[in-house]
């Protein structure tokens, strides 16, 4: 029953209709793109035979794009490669600060953001940042590609709302416009190489007087999936983003947060310090966006 | 199961291999190609002991598949020192006493080679923080920056 077997198509139709074959076949697919999470899985809670399909030859999703409305990076991309790219850390600090924060130098060599939200771990370290930038993902479908914000692609945890016919190509960010910026802080107890007790991404626009015109604010591994607060994003609108706009965003991130106790920390702590990633990163993101 | 055939360059030299689909690249090096130079620590991409460089860039061979390999140029550990002897950055690990039992010290002078490639002046905090996925049990890591720092200078020195 089943093999283990690995395609690597070279551009979407080809990816489309290799997935399309192996569910005809009855056989299973997965989609491969750095391998971080899918070899150390296949070692441990999934063993079973499957057909890896490869997104790194997949032309589509190893664009890179840095236009004037729209960023567009390929699912195929390594984190390191996005880190060496100056002009896209400039545009998306917080975003490529995600990235930059998963494993050693050897893990960013393969690891990619699109891997990371596919693998929808609650902890996913560029989730809540994709989903302060309004980043949209772009599935290959077999009716045609499909568009889904980011804070709906994750459905639970380690679920999302991918069919197993369908893949994603990449991430299209809305280009930041005038002083705007992002942030994307997480807490771990050691420096490097560790899992999120929580996170917090805030992008937001100042005016040229320096009030926030637009923010979003998003909170990780204090629920199921990465978490939109509206009601921090409210408190940073229409203010200089001081300590008081900060330290209301904070309670509003606190008071949605809904964590569990577990090895790196419990319930009241995770709230607590979900609040504060949320004041640090948001004043990250307005000095960021008034250097600007 | 059905092997697959794969054409890869290793160390400079053309290679070709037939592999199991789900065999990761450090199982392909160590038990078909019989390069065991790179070693295993933990198979899950933790400790770097697998470290190799897959077109010049940094990864563990433990979380990457054999096939992956079609097409692109792998540099392991036996790939670093000339034919005149042992790499400057091998020979300064040896001076400064940077390894022990030596299990890690494949990854590391591999992970060196691709930072000093990318960055030959690197400062100490920037060694320590490339070198965050290579665990060391023995050394304390010290003499192994030392080492690095030392390579460095002499690298910048012979160019
Ligand atoms: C030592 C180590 C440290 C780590 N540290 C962190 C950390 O600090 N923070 C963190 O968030 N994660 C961390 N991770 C987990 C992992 O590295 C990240 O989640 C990484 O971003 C996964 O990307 P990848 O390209 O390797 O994904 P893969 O392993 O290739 O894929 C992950 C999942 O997504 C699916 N997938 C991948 N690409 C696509 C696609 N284009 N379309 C559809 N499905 C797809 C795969 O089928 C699989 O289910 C770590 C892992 C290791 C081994
Ligand atoms: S054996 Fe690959 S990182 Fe430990
Ligand atoms: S020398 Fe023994 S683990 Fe590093």
């Amino acid at each position: 029953m089943g093999a283990y077997a690995y395609r690597a198509p070279t551009n979407v139709e080809e990816a489309l209709s290799t997935l399309a074959a192996e569910a005809a076949a009855g056989n299973r697919a997965q989609m491969l793109a750095g391998g971080t999470d899918v070899m150390v899985q296949m070692r441990s809670i999934d063993k079973g035979p499957r057909t890896f399909v490869d997104v790194k030859h997949v032309a589509e999703a190893n664009e890179l794009h840095i236009g004037d409305d729209e960023v567009f990076i390929g699912a195929g991309i390594a984190s390191a490669v996005l880190n060496e790219n100056d002009e896209l850390k400039r545009i998306l600090p917080g975003l490529i600060e995600s990235a930059d924060l998963i494993g050693s130098t050897q893990i960013q060599g393969r690891a990619t953001i699109g891997g990371n939200l596919c693998n929808s771990s609650p902890a996913g370290d560029t989730i809540p940042a994709l989903i302060a930038c309004g980043a949209v993902c772009v599935i290959a479908s077999p009716g045609g590609n499909r568009e889904v914000p980011t804070e709906d692609f994750v459905t639970g945890v380690g679920t999302n709302v991918l069919e197993s016919t369908e893949f994603l190509i990449g991430l299209r960010i809305p280009r930041p416009k005038g002083r705007s910026s992002d942030a994307y802080l997480r807490f771990i107890p050691r420096t490097e190489m560790d899992i999120a007790v929580c996170g917090a991404g805030v992008a937001l626009t100042l005016d040229d007087a320096g009030i926030c015109m637009a923010a979003k604010v998003s909170i990780g591994a204090v629920a199921i999936t990465a978490l939109v607060v509206p009601d921090a994003a409210a408190a940073l609108v229409g203010t200089a983003v001081d300590d008081e706009a900060l330290a209301a965003a904070a309670d509003a991130s606190s008071a949605l947060a809904k964590p569990i106790t577990d090895k790196r920390g419990t319930v009241e702590y995770r709230r607590k310090v979900v609040g504060v990633l949320t004041k640090r990163a948001g004043a990250i993101a307005r000095d960021r966006a008034l250097a600007l | 199961m059905s092997k697959q055939h794969v054409s890869t360059t290793i160390n400079g030299d053309e290679v070709e291999f037939l592999c199991e689909p789900h065999q990761s690249l450090l199982e392909v090096l160590r038990d078909e190609l019989g390069l065991t130079g790179t070693k295993e620590g933990c198979a899950t991409g933790d400790c770097g002991a697998c470290s190799v460089m897959i077109d010049g860039r940094l990864v563990c061979s433990c979380l990457m598949l054999g096939v992956e390999a079609q097409g692109v140029e792998v540099t392991t550990i036996e790939g670093i020192a000339g034919a005149d002897g042992l790499h400057v950055i091998q020979q300064k690990y040896l001076e400064h006493a940077a390894l022990q039992c030596g299990i890690c010290t494949p990854g590391f002078i591999v992970a060196t080679k691709a930072l000093l490639d990318r960055n030959p002046d690197p400062d100490e905090t920037t060694i320590r923080y490339w070198l965050a996925g290579n665990l060391c049990r023995c050394t304390g890591y010290d003499k192994i920056v030392r080492a690095v720092q030392d390579a460095a200078q002499n690298l910048a020195y012979e160019a």
